[in-house]
């Protein structure tokens, strides 16, 4: 069961908010302390690891800069959005950010409310109001991805590419 | 059962099923991998100790050529080691042969038809121009494709356009993108598919512009259905062989979608966002602009700096605004000083510059200051996208940004060259 406060998002949130492209070129540090800061700013410094965010239709449109590595490294405990980009949902996958498309929730929760995600039967709960959704489910090869570290582990696992701590 | 549309067929051949269908998730073989100089950056690049085949790999610098700062300029050194290190034989470095990745997978047709395509920038989907299914994914899942010769894909539901008539003089395939978007908004989790009676007269660099626009529908592929014209052009720049694949007649789509294209007119998409965003150039025309900008690998294309300089022909730019325009290729800019265009457009104002990514993505060559007001011909229109927050972007066809930079405020082509519109 993960559990998080809710930030709202609407429709059409696209990567270049999430991670601005003068930041492609800096470090992670940078990129992650970059989020939303065009159209929020000053959320970094609000939202807190294990937060939820909840988003509207085809959430994360545009660039395949790795915007859901800032998420993630911001500590966010699941992204669950109306619909989601494609290369979105994959950046999820590959850096290892919970993200479940889940019909309804953006009108199901009001910013501040908690959410609860069960992985065992994709459902979405909101905590203040008892009420149940049930999200799309990811298949079981990319959910193991997504929530145990993304696609570079799995690649070293595979010797394809080299550990971090001992190269590049 | 029904029958398979384009990329359901080529996720078939590469995965080896004998079908695939909307909702399967398809581990296939990838034909071509194609890294760029971000690849290569300092913060993003991995130590790869083995390639699948390299062959199937093609490493083009676009984002920032010539490097740009001291990161790229490492990037691109790191990046040509790579090369050397596993002998990549289609290497695209600052020179003749630079541009923007899709670019010059087209002027090379290294996007075979019929096969599968995938590189780490989102419009990877302008070679589904060339009936490739190519996608844009995530450098990791580059670096799993360089590595082991596969990628995964969701398979989904398809949207089929059906292209009749022709678009007029002076409107383009810009402006029909901005009427899809404009009229049905996103495509997430879709794929689209183009075809039907228009495609004969729907030039390859038109093909290519509407492709890469699939991104901004949040289509997960954008494919073309092959045809001779198609076919000769691949055969003219590439000895490969390769298997076209066509959507079987009984194919199953989401929804078939009939766009006639004598009613599309000049759109622009207004600023920060591209869908469901379009209004009549004439709607927005007067507002005062610093920048006109053309390229990208959505706009570069040749047919894109002849439009431009049909429209500003024997004219000047407006005092005040930097018209900037940025071939897709150096092989487009060579034809394009070959044609004349180069000359025409740099006898009005404008500064042409190497071929790159540049101002598209507010890397170089053209970034936005505060509060200022650009109308582009590329592909996104974003806040924040081309530089600072505040500035605007509008986002139209290359012959409405021309005709915006000379008029100093939006403007229709029309209402410059005296066409009827």
């Amino acid at each position: 069961m993960i559990a998080g406060k809710v930030w709202k998002f609407g429709d059409d949130i696209n990567t270049d908010l999430m991670l601005p492209g003068p930041l492609l070129f800096g470090t992670e540090e940078e990129q992650k302390r970059a989020v939303f800061s065009a159209n929020r700013p000053g959320w970094v410094d609000q939202v807190r690891a294990g937060d939820i965010i909840i988003g509207g239709l085809n959430f994360g449109m545009g660039s395949s800069r790795p915007a859901a590595r800032s998420l993630r490294n911001l500590g966010i405990a699941a992204l669950l959005a109306e619909s989601i980009n494609g290369l979105f949902f994959r950046n999820a996958v590959n850096f290892g950010l919970l993200a479940l498309e889940c019909p309804g929730v953006h009108a199901t929760f009001q910013e501040g409310q908690t959410a609860e995600v069960s992985l065992a039967d994709f459902t979405v709960r909101n905590r203040d109001t008892g009420a149940l959704l049930k999200a799309q489910p990811v298949p079981a090869m990319l959910l193991e991805l997504m929530t145990q570290g993304g696609l570079h582990p799995h690649l070293e696992r595979k010797g394809l590419i080299e550990p971090r701590s001992a190269g590049d | 059962m029904p029958g398979m549309t384009i990329v359901e067929k080529i996720f078939a051949r590469n995965s080896g099923q004998e079908r695939v269908k909307p909702g399967d998730i398809v581990v296939v073989d990838v034909d071509l991998a194609v890294m760029l100089d971000m690849s290569f950056l300092a913060t993003e690049r991995r130590n790869i100790l083995k390639v699948h085949d390299p062959d199937k790999i093609a490493v083009v610098f676009d984002h920032m050529v010539p490097a740009a700062d001291k990161r790229s300029a490492e990037a691109h050194a790191y990046g040509r080691d790579f090369v050397r290190r596993f002998g990549i034989k289609r290497f695209h470095d600052v020179g003749p042969a630079q541009g923007i990745s899709h670019a010059v997978v087209a002027d090379r047709a290294y996007a075979l038809p019929g096969t599968v395509l995938v590189c780490s920038d989102s419009h990877t989907c302008a070679s589904g121009a060339f009936n490739c299914a190519a996608r844009g994914v995530g450098a990791p899942d580059l670096l799993a494709a360089v590595t082991s010769g596969k990628t995964w894909f969701r398979v989904g539901e398809t949207i089929r356009y059906e292209l009749s008539g022709g678009l007029r003089s002076g409107v383009s395939a810009k402006d029909l993108f901005l009427h899809l978007a404009g009229t049905w908004g996103h495509h997430t989790n879709q794929n689209v598919e183009f075809g039907g009676p228009a495609l004969p007269w729907i030039g390859i660099d038109a093909r290519r512009t509407l492709a890469a626009m699939g991104a901004e529908l949040s289509a997960e592929f954008a494919t073309f259905e092959p045809d001779d014209r198609l076919i000769d052009y691949v055969r003219e720049r590439n000895p490969a062989p390769f298997g076209p694949q066509y959507p079987d007649a009984d194919a199953r789509y989401a929804e078939r979608r009939d766009v006639n294209l004598d009613h599309i007119r000049p759109l622009v998409a207004l600023p920060d966002a591209v869908i469901r965003n379009s209004v009549p150039v004439a709607e927005v025309a007067g507002v005062p602009i610093q920048q006109a900008f053309i390229g990208s690998c959505a706009n570069g294309t040749l047919d894109d700096l002849a439009e431009a300089a049909r429209v500003v022909k024997g004219r000047k730019i407006a005092t005040g605004v930097r018209f900037l325009v940025t071939p897709a290729t150096q092989e487009v800019f060579n034809a394009a000083l070959r044609w004349g265009y180069v000359a025409t457009l740099m006898e009005a104002g404008a500064v042409v510059t190497p071929a790159t990514c540049g101002a598209c993505f507010g890397g170089h060559m053209g970034v936005l200051g505060p509060g200022e007001t650009c109308i582009t011909a590329s592909t996104r229109n974003f806040k924040g996208r081309m530089g600072d927050p505040s500035a605007r972007i509008y986002m139209g066809s290359a012959a409405t940004v021309a005709a915006s930079a000379v008029a100093g405020h939006i403007a229709t082509a029309s209402e410059i060259t005296g066409d009827a519109d």
